[in-house]
């Protein structure tokens, strides 16, 4: 004796399931092959099920009733031993797939070993136009990246992950060990390898997918910060020793900025590949430098903070990327970004947007300038901000719109329009 | 009625010239299409095969025609409910399983088509498709080939009443009428299209009649009545290799069953018209005409029942047992094999 | 020796191959008598009589059917389609049918009919009389299309269309049955069916195109010779299924492809060439590969100007290649 399964038969081309109607069998009854067991109802047809067995029914699993997929097991049948030679199951079929996978796991392991020692470089110089652009825009002699593609070909990953590595190459000893990519290979003696952190890769993807993707285009406007000069050196003092901490210029700007999205919020947006996502959250990106590195990190609903309250999340957020403990969350959803260029002495740069943002406004060195008012010379604190917009989102009048917004606030700020 | 009762059943089948053996193999060949038919449906039930088309009702009719032609000789464009002729016309019941379990033996396909769609070319039995109807311009063809190459061969195109419908009906009949060709165009009339009845299916009073406008005769026959139909295309089949051109043949047949094993007729016929058609069943009104003249005695019955049962276990547990195609040949004879005619 | 036109080269070869093989018969709307509405079968009927050219009913499903019919029986017919315009009732039994027959069968069975029709535009013929149906018909495994470019490949293909054991579909421009001629060779000849022909080799700019179309780029690259631009064209004349490697060396030759066709651009036959060349050339390309056809409307207008619009010509293959050979 054998036991044999019972299972629920596919009634009908589209059918998945069936119904038990009746059950015309009980435990312990014998049934002939081809001997009615139950009665089924599908969709498209009823139908009696025949055993396909010759044997004793030994148990009835599915109820009268109950609804079954197709080839679920509804009962087992005790089958005579001759009659369990031929079984559903067809054991030299199983026995082929079996095989099959034995053979598939024996070929693929070789080209598995094959693909990172890539022993035939014989598209090693066949650039796809993918790599090429790439190259030119970053200017990258390609005899020096490693492929990992078929025949040694560099893939746009391959530059891609060359270029994160480029990056990355001269931080610090990360505090993080964890390797996150395979080092480039292109190493010589006395080179050093830094592994890519989780922050630091955070970066390097975004710069790399911006400037890949993003059209950029340029403004710049040239703002009268003399007003806010003046009141920034008059309360510096006081303000440092009763919060901690300095305040900077930055916060100030990075408070003109967050008004002037509020009034236009088609700055403040995500590209979503098949939809713009207009944000109603300030989320300021603020590109904080350190040693030859750039950190993004984010202050979160600046509209919602004071002056104040802005200083504090810079200084804060600042003082994390210095000591390292910036976290990739912290560099996550940004809106818009502003850039302190001029702590680097810059007086006009080009941003690259920081994606999946439409908008990066550069703020450079604020100069004194000699400036002409009711003709006469003046000195003047003068500062440049340069703003890189993404051309498939935005166009030069909203955005020039935007920066005289920008500018009229700047110099709207002054001791008797700040109270801090 | 008690059969034994019957005052005088009169012998039909000598006046055909047929013998009590012919006879007797005609209604071999009608009880096991249908057991065979029969296990079809079970082992579609029984989850093993993943569907059936059957023609349990119309063994009468496509025994009866397949009797009136010559094996190696006429050719047959069948259609998807003639599991009857292919027996008739040698396809052996082991050889339908191997379709119905779409195996790699099967001759009619290797296994690519759905059961019911036949072809083989050592039988004379041309290969069919699903589209309805496309077979009748092909026996035409067959036809005209016969013309042209002076052969003596009729070519019977086999369809049901739906089909009498499509175009390639009558453009096929119309091709064979105006060039006069070896044709028989043989309509199983089993009244319903799926589920759509003869009366909205067909505007003239039958379908014989449709044979007038393409100048060929068309004759109604009670296709329950394998000796009918056998004379029937006997009679076309004269005409035809006398050169007098087609003919077209309705058989008036029954259903038995579903449209196919994906079809719940009781969705569109009452239980008794299904109960009646029953009364009528050709293989037993054909039996009770054998047992009325003593020619099919209950000892021959009861062998015969055997035998065909025997014949079916064989073929399903072949069948069953017998290896799938193999995957590495389903790009093989899109086109002819290169380097090979 | 004399020149041959287009037409007179199609009716030599089904002449030929009636005289050669018993099997061979013509069949379709008035090839009869009448020697067939452009005269393709001219002189066939009195030399071969009715039983072998065959004026059937106006019916064009049983033309194909009927034919499919005696090809399995073992005949080699010819079937005329008046025009491919009209080809549309007989699409069940080309494809569901004759395509499928040797498939299906398991090779038990198989078909060889060659259904031959008159395709293209620029002869007044508006909607009904010009068009490109080809596309329709060119992802059915099991038939061969065959779309020559010359009397001397439309004698060659046809003689081996008929030849063939599998259906081939023979489509032949209209403008072309007596714009084109040429000497072609009086002993016999027969041409591969899936192989296209390198028609010139260049350097700057690689045409690939199929039927009247190669004679018009021939013509443009002619012209652009004299402006030092060298033109290299391959004429695919079988489009299904397409001759892979000659598409992949014609491409790789000069990296800068134009595609043309007569038919409308979206979904033709060289969609399906660009797409071959997409993923076979990525590194021996130079241009984006580039498409002229007709415009993406129904079919052919009638009033002349509006079907000269329509159509692809000389000065359009030329300027397309110019700016090809600049970019």
């Amino acid at each position: 004796m054998a036991k044999k399964e019972i299972r629920m038969p596919k009634l009908g081309e589209s059918v998945t399931e069936g119904t038990i109607n009746h059950w015309f069998v009980k435990v312990g009854d014998h049934v002939d092959e081809y001997d009615p067991l139950a009665d089924v109802m599908t969709d498209k047809v009823n139908a009696e099920i025949p055993s396909s067995f010759t044997g004793t029914i030994q148990e009835l699993i599915a109820e009268e009733g109950e609804t079954v997929e197709v080839d679920g097991l509804i009962g087992y049948i005790d089958v005579e031993a001759d009659e369990a030679e031929v079984s559903r199951e067809e054991s030299p079929a199983a026995q082929d797939e079996s095989e099959k996978i034995v053979d598939n796991s024996a070929k693929t392991s070789p080209s598995q070993q094959s693909r990172p020692t890539n022993k035939g470089q014989k598209n090693k110089t066949r650039y796809s136009p993918a790599v090429m652009n790439l190259a030119n825009e970053h200017n990258l002699d390609l005899t020096n990246i490693n492929g990992t593609g078929a025949g040694g070909r560099i893939t746009r990953k391959d530059v891609e992950k060359y270029l994160s590595g480029h990056f990355s190459r001269n931080l610090d000893t990360p505090k993080d060990p964890e390797p996150e990519i395979p080092a480039p290979s292109d190493l010589k003696p006395g080179d050093k390898e830094i592994p890519l952190t989780g922050v630091r890769k955070v970066i390097a993807d975004n710069m790399v997918r911006s400037s890949n993707e993003i059209p950029h285009a340029w403004m710049t406007v040239e703002v009268d910060v003399t007003d806010l000069v003046r009141y920034r050196d008059k309360i510096k003092d006081s303000f440092k020793e009763r919060e901690g901490f300095s305040i900077t210029y930055f916060a100030f700007f990075v408070e003109a900025v967050t008004r002037a999205l509020k009034e236009y919020p088609q700055l403040n947006c995500v590209w979503k590949e098949d939809k713009i996502v207009q944000r109603n959250d300030v989320n300021m990106s603020i590109a904080v430098a350190k040693d030859e590195e750039l950190f993004v990190p984010v202050i979160k609903n600046a509209e919602e903070k004071s002056i104040q309250g802005i200083a504090k999340s810079i200084n804060h957020l600042a003082m994390n990327a210095r000591v390292g403990h910036l976290k990739p969350e912290d560099m996550t959803g940004g809106t818009f970004t502003l850039n302190n260029t001029g702590t680097f002495g810059s007086v006009s740069s080009m941003g690259i947007i920081n994606h999946p943002q439409v908008a990066i406004l550069q703020v450079e060195s604020i100069v004194k300038r000699p400036v002409i008012i009711n003709d006469m010379f003046a000195a003047r604190d003068i500062v440049n901000l340069s703003l890189s917009l993404d051309h498939r989102v935005l166009d030069g009048l909203i955005c020039g719109r935007f920066l005289t917004r920008v500018k009229e606030i700047l110099e709207g700020m002054n001791e008797d329009t700040l109270q801090i | 009625m008690d059969r034994s009762e019957s005052v005088m059943t009169e012998n039909r089948h000598e006046k055909l010239g047929l013998t009590d053996e012919d006879v007797l193999a005609i209604y071999r060949d009608m009880l096991l299409t249908r057991r065979l038919d029969e296990r079809m449906w079970l082992l579609n039930r029984s989850g093993k095969i993943n569907f059936v088309v059957s023609g349990q009702g119309q063994e009468a009719a496509q025994i009866g025609a397949g009797f009136a032609l010559e094996k190696g000789t006429d050719y047959l464009a069948p259609y998807y409910r003639d599991m009857g002729l292919m027996l008739n016309f040698g396809m052996s019941a082991k050889e339908i399983m191997l379709h119905g379990f779409a195996k790699a033996e099967d001759p009619n396909s290797g296994g690519r088509q759905m059961p019911g769609h036949y072809g083989y070319r050592a039988k004379n039995i041309i290969t069919g498709s699903s589209p309805v109807t496309t077979q009748v311009p092909h026996a035409v063809g067959f036809a005209l080939a016969a013309k042209l190459k002076k052969q003596a061969f009729v070519t019977l195109a086999t369809l049901g009443d739906g089909s009498t419908n499509q175009g390639d009906f009558h453009e096929g009949l119309n091709f064979a009428g105006v060039h006069q060709l070896p044709v028989i165009t043989f309509v199983q009339n089993n009244k319903y299209a799926i589920s759509v009845p003869l009366d909205k299916q067909v505007a003239s009073r039958n379908i014989a009649v449709r044979a007038e406008s393409y100048g060929m005769p068309g004759v109604q026959v009670d296709g329950n009545d394998p000796l009918a139909v056998y004379e029937a295309v006997r009679n076309a089949k004269e005409r035809a290799i006398n050169g007098e051109g087609p003919s077209l043949i309705e058989a008036v047949t029954d259903r038995l069953t579903a449209h196919s094993s994906d079809d719940n007729d009781k969705l569109y016929r009452t239980e008794e018209e299904i109960n009646e058609m029953k009364e009528n069943d050709c293989v037993h009104t054909f039996a009770a005409y054998l047992t009325d003249l003593g020619i099919l005695t209950k000892e021959k019955s009861e062998a015969m029942d055997k035998e065909i049962k025997q014949e079916i276990n064989e073929a399903t547990k072949y069948a069953e047992a017998a290896p799938l195609p193999d995957p590495a040949t389903l790009m093989d004879y899109v086109y002819e094999p290169k380097g090979v005619e | 020796m004399a020149e041959t036109t287009y037409i007179q080269a199609i009716t030599q070869a089904m002449q030929e191959e009636l005289k050669k093989d018993e099997n061979v018969f013509v069949l379709g709307e008035d090839v009869g008598a009448k020697g067939g509405v452009f005269r393709a079968t001219d002189g066939l009927f009195d030399e071969f009589g009715t039983d072998r050219v065959i004026d059937t009913p106006l019916t064009e499903s049983a033309i194909a059917g009927v034919g499919i019919g005696a090809a399995m029986y073992g005949m080699r017919p010819v079937a005329e389609m008046q025009f491919v315009d009209f080809i549309l009732p007989a699409v069940n039994q080309i494809v569901s049918e004759a395509a499928k027959i040797r498939y299906r069968s398991n090779n038990d069975w198989h078909c060889p009919i060659t259904i031959r029709a008159p395709y293209g535009g620029g002869v007044s013929g508006a909607l009904y009389h010009s068009q490109s149906l080809e596309a329709m018909f060119s992802n059915q495994p099991g038939l061969k299309i065959v779309m020559p470019s010359s009397p001397y490949d439309a004698k060659g293909l046809l003689k081996a269309a008929i030849r063939d054991n599998d259906p081939v579909l023979f489509l032949e421009h209209k403008r072309a049955y007596r714009f084109l001629k040429e000497e072609i060779p009086e002993e016999e000849y027969v041409l591969p069916i899936g192989e296209a022909a390198v028609k010139r080799e260049g350097s700057d700019v690689t045409v690939i195109t199929y039927g009247l179309n190669v004679h018009l780029a021939e013509q443009a690259a002619e012209n652009l010779a004299k402006e030092d631009i060298d033109v290299h064209l391959l004429d695919l004349r079988t489009v299904y299924p397409l001759d892979q490697s000659a598409i992949i060396q014609a491409a790789s030759k000069t990296g800068k492809v134009l595609l043309v066709t007569e038919d409308n651009k979206e979904g033709s036959v060289i969609g399906e060439v660009a797409a071959i060349i997409a993923e076979h050339c990525l590194f021996e390309l130079d241009a984006p590969v580039e498409r002229l056809a007709g415009p993406d409307v129904p079919a052919m207008p009638y009033a002349a100007n509006l079907e000269k619009e329509f159509m692809v010509d000389e000065t359009k293959i030329e300027q397309a290649i110019r700016s090809l050979a600049l970019f």
